[in-house]
């Protein structure tokens, strides 16, 4: 498996850290009630096909990336910098 | 036996070789398969469950019965397939899973036990009494099990790994692979052409036939040889492509020096590569399968297609009198090429009512082969024919049921072949793995000239995928005969018939497995085993899965197919772990007091990754506790040194530095003054402690962190997902620096006066109070100094840029020395943070709460911070949690121990009673007594509470009473003062 | 029919010709007491206990391939009780008890063989972290042993001792762990289950759930609706897409995990072997392969099949453990779907719908809970009460941050775990 990092190009998987779906990119504000709380940090979609992911070039420059990526065939269809991508959703 | 003038060995390089013992002639170039069969010796292993003799049974890496040991000794190297090993001076080769010998093998008794021994038998005895499983049962099994004998030592050999990038990747060089990279190359592509064989050429090599005029092997030799000179082509031979991952990335297997007597020293034995390609074009061939029927299994009985590679491509015939069993033309051409090489073939048995033959031989269509004889090798075989039965005098039977595509990988993406009625065979599915295209006897095209003209076009769409353009390139003329097969997989009767052969599956377990309704084709392969042997069923599955759709009246489609899985072939563990044998599995971090502690005598210790000295023995000193005890004195009462570089250091700077902190901290850091110290505590985003440490702020943006050893990468992470991902807006740096900084802390009631001289600031309690920090000159270097402790003495910590680490280590041991004190280890370092109740990841291991350590206060009401909404739940503020106290011994036993539990007096050491546990422990030489650190439920509100420690694994006991954490100076004004 | 040696011998004798069905194929009926979701190894032996236990024989258990077709029949066939946090101690030492007497239960061998475990450790903190986990199992009524260093080599002489990345300080042996033949532990409980009555349907995926009024009325599937009161969801590495069906979301990320076999070989690993430092464990089956694993390949997937970096981490893992298995050859590798939870440990509950239960959140460790969760889930579903052995493992505890962070104690990011 090979990412294409937005600043180093194209780089094995073992360079990167992954962490998980992108809906931890919409942290909820602290008063927010326990099912956003709960929604955010918890429960996920996880459904088969296209999902908005968070991945980290740790090995290489460090940077956090929203991938987009099928998770049944792990095409790779988007890698965007996460500081770059707005906020998104799944 | 040898055939005068043919093949491609080199008759001028005779060699010896050993197969148990007994020494045999063969050529270079022969393969041990081959030089077996040249001398004659059919028998060469038992099968795996009934021990029945097993012959060769094909010419490639397929092979299911041929496995030897290749070696003895530490070399010794079980399960190598005898048709891939090349023999070279000296080599040695032994049979496996017979005892006492090949010949006379004792558990040949369980072909005589056979009827009780059917698909699954085990799963129905063995259950009574049950005690005897382990005892008796089981220990039998294993050791009738298993093939070849691992021989216990470690590997001496050498083995490497190594990444390639290419545009395309053609895997297999017979006449598609050949064409497909020669026009690829005429394009400007850069190439690697790999092959699992030793010679290019594929199934040219084992043909007589005429390409472009030239006989086939010459024309593979010179087309590989213009390939060769190329710059833009890199040629792998014994080089298996052994799996299909995502994204262009192939495994391959390069067998680097297993064909050599002597190997250089430079040489590795095998070299795992990981070739990252754009393309890549899969002309693997095609696989001959066998015909199912009664005793097919004997020695001597092989595919037609392997008696013909012997023939041409070794210039041995595997009997002296052959007949042929097929249901397909190409068969027919063993036949042709043994006559003209004068070996005696006694007949060609086709179940083809239609069967024409293609040369002067016995032909006798219509008919099958009910059975054969011979103890330990063929010497007969019986056919039927609509006149009746006959016996046939053979030594050597080629079968042939037809030929099923290599198109294994291509299931590696989870691809499904598809079912072909033309061709009586699977083929790939189209797109099956992204930019992987399929050509020749792969795809299903079996003529030459197809394969060839396939070679041509796959390539062009390569490179079209790559955006090159292919030159004009016209294939060259070769045969171009149909494939006629009529679909044939069993020959109808009684007695046994094999599908696997290593495993002894035959068709009576795939008919009982579907009586017993294991009708699934995956319920099929695990209840008969078929399949599942070395060779993964690649001879066999195809056969197995037809007759399972014949037992259970459906089409073979509708039957589905069991899942080829990488590797293509076995993959040494020593290959595709290169590297990591001894110390290598990862990385050393050394400090740069590395030497310098070494230099003392300190033993050194593994810290995650880092390497830390573990006390720092003075002469006399028999035992660590002895150093540690001292070293433990020498803070408490003049100075100690201590290397802390391995802390992470983290370097945060910019307008919003203190903004992060105060999201990343539990606490705040906005209102700590530039030149202070603070300590904090890091949640993660569920509410657990994540880690802590201090963090100083040396300018109005300009922060640096310290985390622990173990959390260092995590919190670099931590710190750069909240910047990038949750806070991009804020204008903030980060940077580790753990490697750019030495640190040294410099600890105990002396530490002033030691770097007052040292460094040229004046020192004191007014200059640098406690948890104050700042840039000071250490003999001309700008260095760093904190006034903190981690042993709750009067305390600082040293940081130089890395380069001046060991210099100013030695310096600092050195002037310690001379003021009563010295390095100490993290033997002491421990039991200094114990006896002042600080927390490390022994405490923090990643459950434990804010509240369950006491700093639930330190989650500040006044701001948001990282895991404080989730720090709030209820479950993780029950009082009734388990809470950080400290532990020390009131009883007979003065022992505490870490990991023990604790019960309330009196009460049984039972899951239901237990309170807590214990943490850290330590001998206190400041009190004189062992104390610990550990979790209590409601802890701090039982303080002096007598409880029971109970450590079952180590069988101690003890009375102990729950204090506080803190032991030593609780004011703390050692550190301060 | 029951199996034992005489009937080996009988049928033998006469051409194995009287050898009868393993269990029946029966038409899907319109409506079951309980339809059980999933026939896996979990949802098999929910159906055995449901049958044996509670007298509950109209059920169906639906699968979408065939039977065992899931994480039982791809898995690396641990069996243990080596759990350290109460809700784990006490339901992994009840599951260890059933295997016990698992065979004379099913009157079917699935070969537990019970050859001692032992997990290695490499510093003092793992020592103490595997003391503090011992002594739990030794509180919960099992069994542990704490060895040293000389300790271990006695029993494991062939592991590198000398030249390491990471010397083995000791391990904590397990010595009635082992291992299990994991095809026939599904087959097992399918036939049992089969000769009570309940119906086994495979090749039948569900594709909706029917609710009415906030209650279950049955599952709409490729063969066709089929009625019930109950419903259980027993489909590890599909629970998502299930709890979608039926309109709600679960704290379930779904990873990839990779195991390997190697060539048959003669017996050199007579015990479970697990690595501290490389997330690595070994044990060789009764056929001669050595079977090992890793850790996930950390990406989410529903592919069930990984990518090399995986794989050359476990074989680094094994050379440095055990130089002498480095001329082992590996020869096959597969792909499991992990169910992850965010503390992880499994989910064994009611939902908010009436008569809808779930059973998921196995992470990796599934197959040794087989009997005890579909033992404890046969008992919710009948009873609905949670089984004392199951009664912490709720689907609300992430709200209520009751975790069971028992192996890994990474928070709340699932493939940590």
């Amino acid at each position: 498996m090979r990412l294409i990092c937005p600043i180093c190009g194209a780089r094995d998987r073992r360079e990167f850290y992954y962490q998980g779906a992108a809906v931890a990119l919409e942290r909820p504000v602290p008063e927010a009630d326990a099912e956003v709380w709960d929604n955010y940090l918890h429960l996920r979609k996880n459904l088969p096909g296209d999902l908005e992911e968070l991945w980290s070039h740790d090995a290489g420059c460090g940077a956090w990336l929203r991938v987009t990526r099928n998770t049944v065939t792990h095409e790779i269809k988007a890698v965007v910098l996460a500081a770059e991508s707005g906020r998104g959703t799944s | 036996m040898r055939v005068e003038g043919k093949g491609l060995i080199d008759r001028d390089r005779p060699l010896s070789f050993q197969f148990d013992g007994h020494s045999y002639r063969g050529f270079e170039g022969d393969t041990l398969a081959s030089a077996l069969l040249a001398n004659d010796q059919r028998l060469v292993a038992r099968s795996f469950k009934y021990h029945r003799p097993r012959g060769i049974l094909t010419a490639g890496s397929e092979e299911p019965n041929a496995l030897v040991t290749i070696g003895s000794g530490a070399n010794q190297d079980p399960n190598v397939r005898a048709t891939v090993q090349e023999i070279y001076e000296g080599l040695e080769a032994h049979s496996q899973n017979a005892w006492p010998s090949l010949s006379w093998d004792i558990l040949s008794v369980n072909d005589l036990a056979a009827p009780f021994l059917s698909a699954g038998f085990y799963y129905k005895t063995f259950m009574w009494p049950r005690a005897f499983w382990e005892k008796l049962y089981e220990p039998f099994i294993r050791r009738a099990a298993g093939l070849g004998a691992l021989s216990g030592q470690a590997n001496p050999a050498r083995y490497e790994k190594a990444f390639a990038f290419c545009d395309l990747l053609v895997i297999g060089a017979g006449p598609t692979g050949l064409m497909a990279a020669l026009t690829a190359a005429k394009a400007g592509a850069d190439v690697i052409l790999a092959d699992e064989d030793a010679v290019l050429g594929g199934q040219l090599n084992s043909d007589l036939r005429e390409i472009g005029g030239k006989p086939a092997q010459i024309w593979a030799a010179e087309t590989a040889a213009e390939l060769a000179r190329m710059n833009n082509v890199r040629l792998m031979p014994r080089t298996t492509i052994t799996g299909v991952y995502d994204d262009g990335v192939y495994g391959g297997l390069e067998r680097v020096s297993h064909h050599l007597t002597k190997p250089s020293n430079a040489l590795p034995k095998e070299t795992f590569w990981r070739i990252a390609s754009r393309q890549a074009i899969l002309a693997s061939g095609a696989l001959e399968r066998p015909i199912a029927f009664r005793n097919n299994d004997r020695p001597g009985i092989m595919t037609a297609g392997a008696i013909r590679t012997y023939l041409n491509r070794f210039g041995v015939s595997p009997g002296k009198s052959v007949t042929l069993f097929a249901n397909n033309d190409e068969a027919h051409l063993t036949a042709v090429d043994l006559i003209a090489a004068g070996v005696h073939v006694a007949a060609v048995v086709d179940v083809r009512p239609s069967a024409e033959a293609l040369g002067a031989y016995r032909l006798i269509p219509n008919a099958q082969i009910v059975d054969t004889s011979g103890r330990s090798g063929l010497e007969a075989i019986t056919i039927r024919t609509a006149s009746g039965e006959q016996r046939i005098f053979t030594d050597c039977l080629g079968m042939s049921g037809g030929w099923n595509p290599t198109l294994h990988l291509t299931c590696h993406m989870n691809g499904r072949p598809v079912w072909n009625d033309e061709v009586v065979a699977f083929l790939p599915s189209d797109g099956a793995v992204p930019g992987l295209h399929t050509g020749g006897a792969c795809a299903g095209v079996f003529s030459t000239a197809a394969c060839l003209k396939h070679g041509v076009e796959v390539a062009g769409s390569a490179l079209e995928a790559l955006d090159l353009k292919a030159k004009d390139t016209v294939s060259p003329q070769a045969e171009d005969d149909p494939y006629r097969i009529m679909s044939y997989w069993a020959v109808p009767g009684k007695g046994r018939a094999w599908l696997d052969f290593q495993n002894d599956v035959t068709v009576k377990d795939v008919r009982q497995a579907a009586a017993e309704n294991f009708r699934s084709v995956e319920h099929m392969k695990r209840y008969t085993t078929q399949g599942m042997a070395t060779d993964q069923g690649k001879s066999s599955n195809v056969a197995a899965l037809a007759l399972l759709a014949d037992a259970t009246g459906r089409a073979i489609p509708d039957t589905g197919t069991t899942t080829f899985r990488p590797p293509f072939s076995p993959v040494a563990l020593a290959a595709l772990g290169a590297g990591a044998e001894d110390k290598g599995f990862a990385p050393e971090r050394k400090t740069t007091s590395h030497a310098a502690s070494l230099s003392k005598g300190a033993p050194m210790i593994e810290a995650g990754l880092w390497y830390r000295p573990s006390y720092f023995p003075a002469s006399g000193e028999t035992n660590w506790r002895q150093s540690c005890d001292r070293e433990v004195g020498l803070v408490r009462k003049t100075v100690g040194i201590c290397d802390v570089s391995t802390l992470g250091k983290i370097d945060i700077q910019g307008p919003d530095a203190a903004r992060l902190l105060d999201l990343v901290y539990a606490n705040t850091f906005s209102s700590l003054k530039p030149g202070k110290v603070r300590y904090g505590l890091i949640l993660r985003e569920d509410g657990h402690v994540m880690d802590d440490g201090t963090t100083a702020r040396l300018g109005a943006e300009h922060f640096v962190m310290t985390t622990t050893t173990a959390a260092a990468g995590q919190v670099m992470r931590h710190l750069e997902f909240v910047s990038q991902a949750i806070h991009p807006e804020w204008d903030v740096r980060i940077m580790s620096v753990t490697e750019q900084w030495a640190q040294f802390a410099v600890a105990g009631p002396k530490s002033p006066e030691l770097l007052n001289g040292l460094v040229d600031n004046p020192i004191n309690n007014e200059t640098w109070p406690f948890m104050c920090c700042g840039p000071v000159m250490v003999h001309g270097v700008s260095g760093r100094l904190f006034r903190i402790s981690f042993s709750g003495e009067h305390a600082y910590e040293l940081a130089v840029p890395a380069r001046f680490g060991d210099s100013l280590f030695r310096v600092l041991v050195a002037r310690a020395e001379a003021l009563g004190g010295g390095a100490y280890g993290m033997e002491a370092l421990n039991v200094l943070r114990i006896e002042k109740g600080f927390i490390t990841h022994s405490e923090i291991d990643g459950r434990v709460t804010a509240f369950d350590v006491g700093m639930d206060r330190m989650i500040s009401d006044r701001k948001d911070c990282i895991g404080k909404r989730m720090a709030a739940r209820e479950g993780l503020k029950d009082p009734d949690r388990p809470r950080l106290v400290g532990l020390k011994p009131v009883g007979i036993v003065k022992q505490l121990t870490a990991g023990a539990h604790i019960f309330c007096a009196g009460k049984e050491a039972t899951r239901e009673n237990s309170e807590g546990y214990i943490t850290s422990v330590c001998f206190s030489p400041s009190l004189g007594h062992f104390i610990g650190l550990g979790f209590v439920k409601r802890g701090p509100e039982r303080l002096g509470e007598q409880m029971q420690m109970v450590d079952h694994v180590r069988s101690i006991r003890a009375e102990v009473a729950l204090c506080d954490p803190v032991f030593l100076d609780p004011e703390g004004g050692r550190a301060r003062g | 029919m029951r199996f034992n040696g005489f009937q080996i011998i009988k049928q033998g004798l006469t051409g194995n010709r009287g050898w009868q069905v393993h269990w029946r194929d029966p038409a899907p009926k319109d409506e079951y007491d309980i339809i059980v979701i999933g026939g896996g190894g979990h949802g098999l032996a929910t159906a055995h206990y449901l049958s044996s236990v509670h007298g509950l024989t109209n059920v169906a258990v639906l699968e979408k391939g065939y039977l065992g077709g899931g994480n039982v029949g791809r898995n690396t066939t641990i069996v243990r009780a080596n759990y350290m946090l109460p809700g784990n101690s006490e339901f992994y030492s009840h599951s260890l008890k059933l295997w016990e007497g698992l065979e004379e239960d099913l009157n079917y061998n699935v070969m537990h063989s019970q050859r001692g475990i032992i997990n290695l450790f490499h510093n003092d903190g793992q020592r103490d972290a595997f003391a503090r986990r011992g002594n739990a199992m030794v509180n919960q009524g099992d069994d542990a042993i704490l060895l040293d260093t000389a300790g271990v080599r006695e029993v494991l002489p062939y592991l590198n001792y000398d030249q390491t990345r990471f010397p083995i300080y000791g391990g904590l042996y397990h010595k009635r762990g082992g291992t299990a033949r994991h095809d026939a532990v599904a087959w097992g409980f399918a036939r049992a289950a089969s000769g009570r009555g309940v119906d086994l349907i495979q090749n039948c995926e569900v594709t909706g759930v029917d609710i009415e009024a906030g209650k279950v009325a049955g599952v709409q599937t490729t063969r066709g609706a089929i009625k019930a009161k109950k419903i259980g969801m027993v489909v590890a590495g599909r629970s998502s897409q299930l709890a979608e069906m039926a309109g709600f979301r679960l704290p379930i990320e779904s990873h990839v995990l990779q195991a390997f076999v190697t060539e048959g070989l003669k017996p050199c690993i007579d015990h479970v072997i697990t690595y501290g430092m490389g997330h690595f464990y070994i044990s060789q089956s009764d056929k001669g392969g050595l079977v090992f694993g890793g850790d996930l390949d950390m990406y989410s997937s529903y592919a069930s099949r990984g990518n090399l970096p995986l794989v050359e981490h476990v074989a680094e893992a094994a050379v440095t453990l055990m130089p002498m298995i480095s001329k082992a050859k590996m020869l096959r590798s597969w792909g499991g779907i992990m169910d992850m939870t965010p503390d992880g440990s499994f989910i064994m509950d009611k939902t908010h719908i009436e008569g809808l239960y779930v059973n998921c959140g196995w992470c990796y460790g599934g197959f040794k809970a087989t009997p005890a969760s579909g033992h404890c889930f046969a008992h919710l579903m009948a009873t609905d009460t949670p089984h004392p052995a199951a009664e912490k493992h709720r689907l609300d505890r992430f709200v209520t941050g009751r975790h069971i962070m028992d192996e890994e104690t990474t928070g709340a990011q699932h493939n940590l775990h």
